[in-house]
């Protein structure tokens, strides 16, 4: 804080400077104090107790062999070290990397690609935009479900479709090659308008003189795209980028209810392993341990991305 | 020419968007699914025979109303401690104020998979849980709400808070009658997020709950779905049920919805 005080300002004699209110917390501390705890223990008291102390005591469980029944046996960091041997691990990871490798640009490709469409002077723009967002409002299990039905083997419409153009359709989430596939299309499906939303609203803020200026220059459309759209369009790639990465390796309603991680866990992602480890396998610390383990990476990708900002994100 | 391919794309584009739930409400209306002769459009016998049996296997009203409620009081709550919240951070003086900021920051950051074990463990030991407070709990404030709304306290001129001091006004009807007013287009925004949310929550709900009069549609629709299998005509009359309340809300709001989405992404 850089409020002067009392005394320097008696010695600042400019004729015309305006008296300075004298700052709240030079008043009444305890007044003060009970203004502060009335404001804010509404959100700390259940913040508190339900994120912070759980928050804690996970790690605390962590460093625990426990099955959730009998007593807590400590091991330590034993839990994180089998864990990163653990070729499970391997797998869940992977798995959850490639779901994030397919959405990403899925989703990226075709929310880009529905907002340049927008962008432009159409009629019935408004209901338009509003189908493109319905399925966001949709619950992930409304999404897996409707979309299980859909790409259901034996009966589901769209290898009814594709059979009709005389395409034998895959076996989807009952074949252990599709199943990751299925949940990535379904996944785009659903946040396809989520994207579309930001990015319109990062092209509706690009100023239309750069477009003239370009125009006059003589930039045909390819250009203008690659040189005007995409770098002023950065700072909502950028946001959609990073909450896409941190959304994706939390992957888990869309599995659970489609595939159940299956067939035979070649579709078993990182959150899925956790509830399975808890609830299924009653391992209740290396579960909390690959929680951690999972937050981390998160961390270390979000954090490098935004360091890494810098070099291709463009602030206006 | 170019405009007819534009129009062209985006009219498939919303095909694509809007035709599975169209196919969701005619499988929830076709007997037994999926005519044996291949998929229809238009249904041959309509039956609402996949809402009876739906009714038959569990309380779809209430799990319903459990959603609604779970979400509307998830919303108020949210709003209630995370403009209060705001209002501390942005305009109160007290000590560690900005160890505490960080500490609400750190809740931001960790996702709920982290808690779920914990917070399992202490509803377990405390009691509750199958009830409609450990499916609230988690959701009564939220750090994402109290960091945007403070963004918006702050956006508020302070002379507007000093004039009323000056005129009398102490905290709190600065507050109710000058902060809020003025906070409003975040308020719906941190209102659409936390509604959403806990619509949508699933993995907590799965966690905590067992019997089906505390479910959230949710969940009652993902044990519909172990209980019927195969059949997909009960499953999409679930869906069905589950997507028209959600899909009045949105037609009604539409506007604030997608406006609050866009404004998160713009910063």
């Amino acid at each position: 804080m850089s409020t002067p005080t009392l005394t320097e300002r008696r010695r600042d004699r400019r004729p015309h400077t305006p008296p300075q209110p004298i700052p709240a917390q030079r008043r009444g501390g305890w007044k003060k104090l009970g203004w502060a705890l009335f404001f804010l223990l509404p959100s700390a008291i259940p913040l508190l107790v339900f994120t912070l102390v759980p928050m804690v005591s996970s790690l605390w469980v962590s460093l625990h062999k426990w099955n959730l029944i009998s007593p807590m046996q400590w091991v330590g960091l034993d839990n994180y070290t089998n864990l990163l041997t653990d070729p499970m691990t391997r797998r869940v990871f992977l798995h959850t990397l490639i779901y994030v490798a397919g959405y990403l640009p899925l989703v990226y490709a075709g929310g880009l690609g529905l907002a340049l469409m927008l962008n432009q002077r159409l009629k019935g723009r408004a209901f338009l935009r509003a189908t493109y967002f319905l399925p966001v409002v949709t619950s992930w299990v409304v999404v897996a479900l409707v979309w299980k039905w859909l790409l259901n083997p034996a009966n589901g419409l769209v290898n009814e479709v594709l059979g009709v153009f005389g395409v034998p359709g895959p076996g989807w989430w009952t074949d252990p090659q599709w199943a990751l596939p299925a949940v990535i299309l379904s996944s785009a499906w659903k946040d396809l308008g989520f994207v579309m939303v930001i990015l319109l609203a990062g092209l509706q803020a690009i100023p239309s003189d750069v477009y003239e200026a370009a125009l006059v220059d003589g930039a045909n459309a390819r250009q203008r795209f690659w040189r005007i759209t995409l770098p002023l369009l950065s700072p909502s790639t950028f946001f959609v980028v990073v909450i896409s990465l941190i959304n994706g390796f939390q992957v888990f309603d869309q599995v659970y209810v489609m595939t159940g991680g299956g067939p035979s866990g070649s579709s078993q992602v990182v959150v899925g392993h956790i509830y399975d480890l808890t609830f299924r396998y009653g391992r209740a610390g290396e579960a909390s341990a690959l929680s951690w383990i999972l937050f981390a990476v998160i961390l270390v990708i979000t954090v490098v991305q935004i360091r890494g900002q810098r070099k291709w994100v463009h602030y206006a | 020419m170019r405009r007819f391919w534009l129009y062209a794309a985006v009219v498939a584009g919303s095909a694509i968007m809007l035709f599975p739930f169209l196919w969701t409400v005619i499988t929830s209306i076709t007997p037994e699914g999926s005519p044996a002769d291949g998929p229809k459009l238009i249904v041959d016998n309509p039956t609402l025979d996949a809402y009876h049996t739906l009714l038959d296997a569990m309380p779809i009203w209430r799990i319903l109303v459990n959603s609604l409620l779970i979400a509307i009081a998830s919303t108020g709550f949210q709003l209630i401690t995370g403009s209060m919240a705001a209002y501390g951070f942005a305009r109160l003086h007290f000590p560690l104020k900005n160890v505490i900021f960080g500490c609400y920051l750190a809740t931001l950051m960790v996702p709920l998979q982290v808690l779920v074990v914990p917070l399992f463990i202490e509803m377990k030991t405390l009691n509750l849980q199958d009830t409609y407070f450990a499916l609230l709990a988690p959701t009564i404030a939220s750090a994402f709400g109290v960091f945007l709304l403070r963004q918006a306290v702050t956006a508020v001129p302070a002379e507007l808070d000093e004039a009323a001091t000056i005129d009398g006004a102490g905290h709190l009807r600065i507050f109710t009658t000058i902060v809020l007013p003025l906070i409003r287009p975040a308020l719906a925004t941190v209102a659409v997020f936390a509604f959403m949310g806990s619509w949508n929550s699933f993995l907590w709900p799965l966690v905590v709950i067992r019997s089906p009069e505390f479910m959230t549609l949710p969940l009652g629709l993902s044990t519909l779905q172990g209980q019927f299998t195969t059949q997909w005509d009960v499953v999409m009359a679930g869906s069905v049920v589950s997507i028209v309340p959600i899909a009045i809300v949105y037609l009604l709001a539409q506007r604030h919805i997608i406006a609050g989405v866009a404004h998160t992404g713009i910063k």
